[in-house]
């Protein structure tokens, strides 16, 4: 591994008695993109603002280069501070400023280039940001949008050596959002600056970084590649990397797979022991690919909806549902047997043949068949994991069936 | 039970011992922190390059646009005293030392004061209330993490502005207060025009003028600092944040202000008597 560029040895912060940081260790490459994730007010812009010098430490170290930054001279400290740009949270722009002041307000402050130059400069950015014709407004005169360009201008109007992102695509719409990322990713490759960037854009940001940090609970919970994030089996980083799949099973109605998985575990054990059975039923969607790509993922999702509502509503708090894989939901259903796990069935097969994604009507362009299915496993003794998936699909038949009319689909 | 009242007794003494000393050293730092503020933001004014644009675009905010307020608070004082001077001369058979009156009042006491007054509550407050909203919502940090001195950047032209100012607006509040006193003397109550001014020829000596002056210059540095100190430092305030800490900073600021031009005024007016 080669020095960092920034490196935070054992750093502690506290606001009065909140404690923010705690004994954060963390390393910053040159040349890379490091994002940095964890929930709203867990200490990210934190650690940014510990970089550029707007907090210090209450104890431990931040190393520029192997060299302690309490160490460093001023004339050391001010050419550190020169080849750093900060883009806050809120933009931070000069109100009483108009976005070209904005934008050229470093260039003429710490330079003496002259005003063509400054002008040229300045100009380019303006024309690389798509902000052409808002040079003369001002910064409550244009829209959310425009101010994250016009602060991303400003941070690379002086073409700094390393810049900190501080969410820098909160408040964007999906296309600007990826455009911004897109930029970053694309102006990281071209003049080569070393970039940490705060964000909460999940996953896309993993596609752009070369380092991902985790901050959970004031500590680092992890740190290295987004490959390396992918492999990982924590609890907390498994939330932060399939947090959009749990939003998804927020709105179907559905648990997490983590909560399901403790149960089925639990139960397989319980069931060597207790008389009472335990049923495990698995609802399996047939061609859901072809439903995702050739009509669109809401419509996927819309099946899923349909399918979270009935279990909801029929096993209440007696069972466990979650998505299993990208085309099935499983329930586990403790202290239940088959014929409470089919009347689950036949609730779920009534209640989605009424639904619109049930309706042909409802595919106006392109019409796919698809079917539902369920099996129902009865939990016995000595049953693994394995065996259960393949008694399930072994059990499986077809519940409610979408069908296109004739001479469509 | 005399023990316990004893205790009781001793207990609130070493609270207010205790209130006196936190307080007494709270204003110690306080003033400190103001001291550093005043002289650093003074020692910035000189650092190069000047800020020759900044500092012009100051005195416009804080003195072009001041020139209308000064105008008419120095013509209506001028006639206010042109008015009350005359009712009490008369009653001594004096009334051509009415141009004396109103010149000396207005050039050593008058002029510097209220036009101070007037540019607190003026430019001062809006001072206050811009960094304030400057620091709330990062925009001083913003110049910081760009290696641009904010206090260079934003204090000293406000400072270096307001000393020239100050003396400026204070003259021209002389004038036109003189003038005033002219109106309501000589146009309404039929003095002789060339006796209030002659009054005035006569009396006024150079160290009059230089003593308003110098009265001026003292409280564009105090007003300046103060306002800029209390915006600056919006932040800091332990009673409010956000658009609260700006309200309160605002008005710590022309409070503060008001009161100190008062209080140095009348130190300045004792020595220099």
């Amino acid at each position: 591994m080669p020095e960092p560029f920034i490196e935070f040895r054992d750093v502690n912060k506290s606001f009065g008695k909140l404690q923010v940081l705690d004994r954060a260790n963390v390393s910053f490459y040159q040349g890379e993109i490091t994002a940095i994730i964890g929930k709203s007010g867990a200490g990210k812009s934190v650690l940014l603002k510990h970089i550029i010098g707007l907090l210090k430490p209450d104890s431990g170290q931040i190393l520029v280069r192997g060299k302690p930054l309490s160490q460093f001279s001023k004339a050391e400290w001010t050419r550190f501070k020169r080849s750093l740009s900060y883009m806050f949270q809120n933009n931070a722009l000069f109100d009483s400023l108009t976005i070209f002041e904005n934008i050229a307000l470093p260039l003429v402050e710490r330079t003496r280039m002259p005003a063509s130059e400054v002008r040229k400069k300045v100009m380019y950015r303006i024309e690389q940001f798509e902000l052409e014709g808002v040079e003369h407004k001002y910064p409550s005169q244009i829209s959310g949008g425009m101010q994250k360009r016009v602060a991303l201008a400003r941070a690379v109007v002086t073409e700094p050596e390393m810049i900190l992102f501080d969410e820098p695509t909160t408040g964007l719409d999906p296309l600007r959002k990826n455009a911004v990322l897109n930029m970053v990713a694309h102006y990281q490759k071209e003049i080569g600056f070393t970039g940490v960037m705060v964000s909460h854009d999940i996953p896309d940001v993993f596609f752009i970084s070369n380092r991902v940090v985790i901050i959970e609970n004031k500590r680092i919970a992890f740190q290295g590649s987004p490959l390396e994030l992918e492999q990982c089996d924590d609890d907390v980083v498994w939330q932060f990397i399939h947090g959009h799949e749990i939003l998804q099973d927020q709105l179907t109605g559905l648990h997490s797979w983590i909560e399901v998985e403790k149960v089925l575990k639990s139960e397989l054990a319980r069931v060597n022991e207790a008389e009472d059975p335990s049923v495990v039923v698995f609802f399996w969607v047939d061609s859901l690919e072809q439903i995702k790509e050739k009509v669109g993922y809401i419509a996927a999702q819309r099946i899923f909806q349909c399918m979270g509502m009935s279990l909801r509503e029929s096993i209440g708090r007696s069972g466990y549902a979650a998505r299993y894989g990208s085309e099935g939901i499983l329930v586990v259903m403790p202290h239940a047997d088959s014929n409470t796990a089919s009347s689950i069935v036949k609730n779920l097969a009534d209640e989605c043949s009424r639904q619109d994604i049930m309706d042909p009507a409802s595919y106006t362009k392109v019409c796919i068949e698809f079917s539902i299915k369920a099996g129902i496993v009865e939990l016995r003794d000595s049953m693994s994991f394995e065996d259960v998936m393949s008694q399930a699909k072994k059990n499986q038949k077809v519940i409610a069936e979408m069908k296109c009319n004739q001479g469509r689909g | 039970m005399p023990d316990n009242t004893a205790n009781q007794g001793s207990h609130g003494v070493l609270a207010g011992i205790n209130w006196l000393g936190r307080t007494t050293l709270n204003i110690i730092g306080e003033l400190g922190a103001i001291g550093i503020f005043f002289f650093y933001g003074l020692a910035m004014i000189f650092s190069l390059p000047f800020q020759f644009r900044k500092i012009v675009q100051q005195i416009y905010f804080i003195g072009v646009k001041s020139f209308l307020i000064i105008s008419l608070i120095g013509l209506f004082t001028g006639m206010v005293l042109g008015l009350q001077g005359y009712y009490t001369l008369v009653k001594f058979g004096s009334e051509g030392m009415l141009g004396a009156a109103v010149a000396l009042s207005l050039i050593r006491e008058l002029g510097p004061v209220l036009t101070a007054l007037m540019v607190i509550g003026r430019a001062g407050s809006s001072i206050a209330a811009e960094l304030g909203i400057m620091r709330i919502s990062e925009q001083i940090d913003a110049l910081d993490t760009m290696d641009i001195n904010p206090m260079r950047y934003l204090v000293s032209p406000r400072m270096a502005a307001s000393v020239i100012v100050f003396p400026m607006l204070t003259a021209l509040f002389d004038v036109i207060g003189i003038l005033g006193g002219y109106l309501t003397g000589v146009v309404l109550l039929g003095i002789n025009s060339g006796i209030y001014f002659n009054r005035i020829y006569d009396s006024v000596v150079m160290r009059d003028i230089s003593e308003g002056f110098l009265k001026s210059l003292c409280f564009a540095l105090i007003v300046s600092t103060i306002c800029c100190y209390q915006g600056y430092f919006t932040h800091m305030r332990r009673e409010g944040f956000g658009a609260r800490g700006v309200s309160l900073a605002t008005t710590s600021a022309v409070v503060i202000s008001c009161v100190l031009v008062l209080v140095i005024d009348y130190i300045l007016t004792s020595f220099l008597l």
